[in-house]
């Protein structure tokens, strides 16, 4: 049997909102296995973000488990998680979240940098997923001064910079035109295709279609689990 | 865990600031002032401190000078009658009881301070005119610039002969050499036969460099020569009329063998001028203690000048602190990137604390840098003397950073203990 990338068990997460508690997630269990590619759906505030951060590990689980290729990060502390995003998770976000005074390359080192890689090293596996990206002749420019399409590029080298085993986005279209938004998702077929694991949030069912499962969500629970016509493993 | 090598993160921090030239630069002024006032200060104070010490140790810190002091009329030893003969201060028999009975006396130097006009042909200077004994050169530290000083035969003989200080040398006798020429005091005619300088502070000059300390106008003669010519009795002429005054000795300088056993000569001298004379008509002043005096009062003045320079130097750290938190919420959306793609907290704060060490290194030191020039232009300027010290640089910009560092941190944490998720949120 394969080790999954993902396996939450019984996983509940609850904010305190003041005086009140809010579930956002009710006990959910969920396994993804390398090579998946698969669609989050819901309406907002179904807990579709809240899987998301924690799965990236930006979050805690209130109760339950969190097995990330198989290791149970559920108790691990802050810094631990830091070196986990950095080795480990892929983020591809709706508004790019690139830093606006680095320039494309620079974008692309960030996690690089915080796992101590050699400045060179760094440079060279950034030039590399960059010209992948068709960014060859950006390398020096400013997120300000690439279109909405070029940003999430450079976002996407980014999250393959470390060679993550999950790669999350968030509404990676959301931002863009269709035309756009269609040459991104191409991408993350392609990235897919080579047997990355990838958990996408979106509203679109259109975007849906293209994965090999979707996941509803409602009210922080699971409703529906499909496999798109593939075979459930 | 992995970290950010230094470099990098130097890198990094420059790159940051240099978004925000204008603030990182007015952020910067705070502490370039805080510095700069700081150094500026301390050395002006320094000046000051070097000059009283100087003018101190001129005294010589192993002497106690005991001075002839006149008192107020109706209590002069004359009786109640008003007298035309004025009589106090500092006897014969004094200072032959200080040589008798002072502990590890090693010269006493008895002088007699008279204010005469001095004349050569046709120019006139009224000065002081000190009655005194060779050894007066050695216990002053003075040192003569020609000709030789008092000599022991002069005492003997009581020969008619004088020294000059060097500024007199020049009113006097402009253009032509002094030695061996005769001057007049009052009446009495005075043949030169050396000049003197001032006093010899620290090293001496090489022998025929130029000469500035030597600001002194005063005439020595021998004091036996002035006694057989003049006596004990000094007449004074006023608007009024005249007034005679009767002074054994104006001055006499103790020069004690050791500091260490200065204080219990002058409590022997005390004793016995409490004991030879009614009233207060003389003063002690010890040196010594003026310099312990001193020391203590330059240690107030570090206190003052330490206060106002912390103060400064924390209204430049609340600048700096002021400057960081805001960048660090225009900030936040970065932070909370930086955090999602693997920061630690710790990697957040080094982030932040290296841009404010930026901001306080390059204004401490564009600080010091003014702070050196200033002390420079005063003195140019006012005559005010200055000293420019290795440990009031040290102080300044180790303070500085100090306290920068120490206001950065506040920030820096509050960008570190961000909740990520929160941060990435933020527009």
């Amino acid at each position: 049997m394969t080790v999954p990338i993902v396996e939450l068990r019984n996983a509940v997460k609850e904010y305190a909102s003041g005086a009140l508690r809010v579930t956002a997630l009710r006990g959910i269990d969920l396994r993804i296995d390398p090579g998946e590619y698969a669609v989050v759906m819901g309406a907002s505030g179904s807990g579709k973000s809240t899987l998301l951060n924690l799965l990236g590990c930006l979050d805690h689980l209130s109760a339950g488990d969190y097995l990330l290729g198989g290791e149970n990060i559920s108790r691990f502390s802050d810094d631990q998680l830091s070196d986990i995003r950095s080795r480990r998770i892929g983020f591809i976000f709706q508004s790019y979240n690139l830093i606006p005074q680095l320039n494309v390359l620079e974008n692309i080192e960030v996690p690089l940098f915080y796992q101590g890689v050699s400045e060179k090293a760094a440079a060279e596996r950034a030039v590399v997923l960059a010209e992948r990206m068709g960014l060859a002749d950006r390398l020096r420019h400013k997120p300000m001064e690439l279109s909405g399409g070029q940003q999430q590029r450079v976002a996407i080298a980014r999250s393959l910079v470390c060679d993550p085993i999950l790669m999350l986005a968030d509404e990676p279209t959301g931002n863009l035109d269709s035309r756009t938004g269609h040459e991104i998702l191409e991408l993350i077929d392609e990235l897919h295709a080579e047997g990355k694991t990838i958990v996408m949030v979106t509203h679109d069912d259109a975007i849906a279609h293209r994965a090999q499962r979707v996941v509803r969500f409602l009210d922080g629970e699971i409703v529906s689990n499909d496999w798109n016509g593939a075979e459930k493993p | 865990m992995n970290t950010m090598p230094p470099k990098r993160m130097v890198k990094l921090a420059f790159k940051n600031l240099g978004q925000y030239k204008l603030r990182a630069g007015l952020t910067m002024l705070g502490i370039v002032f805080g510095v700069c006032s700081v150094v500026a200060m301390l050395s002006v104070g320094e000046g000051a401190n070097r000059e009283i010490q100087e003018k101190i140790q001129r005294m010589g810190s192993q002497n106690i000078l005991i001075k002839s002091v006149k008192v107020p009329k109706d209590e002069s030893t004359s009786g109640g009658r008003q007298s035309m003969l004025a009589s106090y201060g500092l006897t014969y028999e004094d200072a032959r009881q200080f040589s008798q009975f002072v502990p590890n006396l090693v010269a006493s130097t008895p002088m007699k301070i008279l204010r005469y006009d001095v004349q050569y042909k046709a120019r006139k200077l009224q000065t002081d005119v000190v009655a005194t004994v060779p050894w007066f050169l050695r216990v002053q530290h003075y040192r003569m610039v020609r000709g030789r000083f008092l000599a022991g035969s002069d005492m003997e003989f009581g020969s008619p002969v004088c020294v000059i200080g060097s500024r007199l040398a020049r009113i006097l006798f402009a253009g032509c050499d002094p030695i061996g020429r005769t001057l007049n005091i009052d009446r009495d005619a005075y043949t030169v036969v050396g000049i003197v300088g001032d006093i010899a502070q620290g090293e001496l000059p090489v022998e025929g460099e130029l000469w500035l300390g030597g600001e002194n106008q005063n005439v020595y003669i021998p004091l036996r020569t002035y006694l057989n010519k003049r006596g004990d009795l000094f007449a004074q002429w006023s608007q009024g009329g005249g007034v005679f005054e009767k002074i054994e000795l104006h001055e006499v300088i103790l020069s004690i063998d050791k500091q260490e056993n200065v204080e219990r000569a002058v409590d022997a001298v005390r004793r016995i001028l409490r004991k030879n004379h009614k009233q207060e008509d003389y003063s002690i002043v010890v040196p010594l203690e003026l310099i312990r005096q001193a020391r203590e009062t330059r240690r107030l003045f570090n206190v003052v000048l330490g206060s106002i320079a912390a103060i400064s130097l924390i209204v430049g750290g609340i600048g700096i602190m002021n400057i960081m938190l805001a960048t660090v919420s225009e900030r936040t959306r970065e932070i909370g990137i930086r955090r999602a793609l693997g920061a630690t907290r710790r990697d957040i704060v080094l982030q932040f604390l290296m841009e404010t060490l930026i901001l306080s290194l390059s204004g401490g030191t564009v600080g010091l840098a003014i702070g050196a020039v200033i002390p420079l232009m005063i003195t140019a300027t006012t005559n005010v003397k200055t000293v420019l010290t290795f440990p009031s640089f040290a102080v300044a910009f180790g303070v500085s950073v100090t306290v920068s560092v120490i206001f950065g941190i506040y920030p820096a944490r509050r960008a570190a203990l961000m909740d990520p998720i929160e941060a990435l949120r933020h527009e």
